[in-house]
């Protein structure tokens, strides 16, 4: 079974996937930052690699992403911070990227790296499957699972085809938006949830406008998996102390996600 | 490859000009970009469609937009004949009202109501401002915050028309921010919203949609031309941003390869110096905005800052068609200085009574070039996209007339 496929069995709850920014605020927190995400209660760790045109992000993360490219980070730089981590923790790593920076470094020459990095997935927002066989067909023979996305808007034949074609797990985004915190989970999650399940036989992991612990246990009485992304980037850009309120929110996600569980369907 | 007529056949059903284009889009638009490429297939093939478009384009936007010899320009160069397809006397002001009027007319087929789009000069931010109003419509124009500041008059103008102006302070606070601003907000309102992307760049099927709305450009230049000269022109001459207006006239002389065809991006302050715009010229393939194409970015495939006078053209990518074009060696590109552009600009206002907008200023200041080269027997059509009044404060700072 692959470090990834292990994340969602070795818990009777969801799984929780937490997602950061690599060089937010600067390359030594993102270090920093893994440790804390694991010991806390995450089960995979989302790395995002930041890009100058984030597309499908909120404020928070396209801040992030602005600033993580100030600090000089680069591809070439995330996938040593990969190396680095995987020599100290044995979480699966995904790597969340756009196309672009991963087309510029040349696909195959990317899988191979991230493969031999301790990689264990990518996400990649604006490669839809569509256009990502070629894509798909690298990273499979290194070893690396590409993630595709559904959202709300997904015809039944589009839900049939990433159900065929998505490894590790399929990511399906809460909402029609950005992401971001928001105050309310949209009230067609169960319906959308419960489409794609009727499809898939993947893990099914739910991101976008998640949040707070009431908002992961809901979540996590549906789905696979709950993705935290822009609240924890938040946490980590809030100056001294960050560390202590990371390892809190993560803490209370998982406990939140634990009290609510039922064992996953998938 | 062989590009003549063949190219009419392109895109493909995935929307690639050979290796360029595509639908590299978020899974939440997909569907949207699939409704609105049948809706338009539909609308295609629908003769009422044309025929309320074309009495729209008339009676509404005034085309036909005639085709004006230069003489005195052209005198002043000493070479070539030089012809400029005036679209700067469309309906508010530049060639932007043909593809806003085509998109606004597939709005309404689609039942949609809002309406979102981008704009760097102001131009495509007011056609589609007008277009809106004149269908009912709601309108939100994401604008930069620089674009704001430094076009302050269509800014005020489109409010005029009813639309929302929201100022996008992110990044270079340019046309990229605007687009990618613009598609956040599509993201978020996709079931209620259609997002009129503005010139020919964007996932499938945008490229082929604007071109087609704009190709009414090339099929007038190329009647008035015979009309005028009994021959087809030697070259065809526009500027390119992400190039609408350039594919708008080149489409009416592609299966002609007697025309040269010939692209002019903005190059700044100079290709050395970094700060310029021109993709084609000086950029490398990537993918942004949706289509793999030629695009300016760093060795870790950031999408680099750009810089031109001229808003309009003031986008890190191309059009994937253009890239198409390239390639394939149909068309050339070449780039013009943010000066060049200038000198034409004061050219063409002093020898014809004409102020062009700053982009067509490029496609002149090499048209010029290029004439003084031939002999007067050679004829060159250049595209005048647009018309000056909103680029005054530009130009009268440049020129240090306001200090």
């Amino acid at each position: 079974m692959s470090r990834l496929a292990a994340a969602f069995t070795q818990r009777r709850a969801a799984a929780l996937i937490a997602y950061l920014t690599v060089g937010y605020p600067d390359l030594e927190a993102s270090l920093e930052a893994v440790p804390l995400l694991v010991d806390n209660g995450a089960d995979i760790v989302e790395l995002g690699i930041p890009f100058s045109d984030p597309l499908a992000d909120g404020v928070t993360i396209q801040q992030a992403s602005f600033a993580a490219l100030k600090n000089g980070v680069t591809p070439a730089r995330c996938l040593e911070m990969a190396c680095t981590l995987r020599a100290r923790l044995d979480v699966p790593l995904v790597f969340l990227s756009y196309f672009n920076p991963i087309w510029r470094f040349g696909p195959a020459r990317f899988c191979a790296q991230a493969a031999g990095a301790g990689v264990d997935g990518l996400i990649i927002p604006d490669l839809p499957p569509d256009e990502g066989g070629e894509l798909e067909a690298t990273a499979a023979r290194h070893g690396l699972d590409l993630i595709y996305l559904l959202a709300p808007t997904s015809t039944e034949g589009r839900i049939r085809e990433v159900a065929r074609r998505s490894r590790g797990f399929i990511y399906l985004v809460s909402v029609t938006g950005v992401t971001g915190p928001r105050e309310t989970l949209p009230p067609d999650l169960p319906a959308f949830v419960a489409r794609v399940r009727r499809a898939a036989t993947q893990p099914l992991c739910v991101g976008f406008g998640i949040a707070t612990p009431e908002q992961a246990a809901a979540v996590a009485r549906l789905a696979d998996g709950v993705i935290v992304g822009s609240r924890l980037v938040q946490i980590m850009g809030s100056g001294p102390g960050w560390q202590a309120a990371l390892a809190a929110c993560v803490r209370q996600l998982r406990e939140a996600i634990d009290a609510s569980s039922s064992a996953p369907a998938g | 490859m062989s590009v003549t007529k063949n190219n009419l056949a392109l895109p493909d059903e995935k929307g690639y000009f050979g290796p360029f284009g595509g639908r590299f889009a978020p899974e939440v638009l997909i569907p949207a970009l699939e409704e609105l490429a049948q809706a338009y297939e539909a609308a295609r093939r629908d003769p009422a469609f044309h025929e309320e478009l074309a009495s729209l384009l008339a009676h509404w936007a005034g085309r036909p937009t005639p085709l004006w010899f230069a003489a005195r320009l052209s005198a002043q160069c000493g070479g070539a004949r030089l012809y400029l397809k005036r679209e700067d006397l469309a309906h508010t002001g530049a060639h932007k009202i043909n593809n806003a009027l085509g998109q606004a007319l597939l709005v309404k087929r689609m039942g949609k109501k809002r309406v979102v789009a981008e704009t760097g000069a102001g131009q495509h931010g007011v056609a589609t401002a007008a277009a809106c109003a004149m269908l009912g419509l709601e309108c939100v124009i994401y604008m930069g915050e620089e674009d704001v500041r430094r076009q302050a008059l269509n800014v005020f103008r489109m409010r005029l028309l009813g639309a929302e102006v929201r100022p996008v302070a992110a990044g270079s606070k340019t046309l990229k921010e605007a687009i990618n601003e613009a598609f956040r907000d599509w993201v978020t309102n996709v079931e209620t919203t259609h997002y009129l992307l503005g010139s020919a760049v964007g996932p499938h099927p945008y490229p082929r949609l604007v071109r087609d709305f704009q190709a009414v450009v090339g099929r007038e230049a190329r009647d008035q031309i015979l009309a005028l000269e009994g021959r087809l022109p030697d070259y065809a001459v526009a500027c390119v941003g992400g190039g609408s207006n350039a594919l708008g006239l080149f489409y009416g002389f592609l299966g002609d390869p007697e025309v040269q065809l010939v692209g002019v991006e903005a190059a700044g302050q100079g290709l050395a110096s970094g700060r310029h715009a021109a993709s084609l010229v000086g950029g490398s393939v990537g993918v942004l905005h949706g289509a793999k194409t030629y695009v300016l970015q760093d060795a870790a495939g950031q999408i680099a800052a750009t810089h031109s006078i001229s808003a309009g053209l003031d986008y890190p990518a191309v059009g994937p068609e253009h890239s198409y074009l390239k390639e394939s060696g149909r068309a050339r590109y070449v780039a013009v200085r943010d000066e060049e552009a200038l000198a034409a600009f004061q050219l063409l206002c002093r020898t014809e009574g004409i102020v062009p907008a700053l982009e067509p200023a490029h496609a002149l200041a090499y048209a010029v070039e290029l004439a003084r080269t031939l002999p007067p027997d050679r004829v060159i059509l250049v595209n005048l996209s647009g018309r000056g009044d909103k680029d005054m404060d530009i130009v009268a700072h440049a020129l240090e007339v306001i200090p």
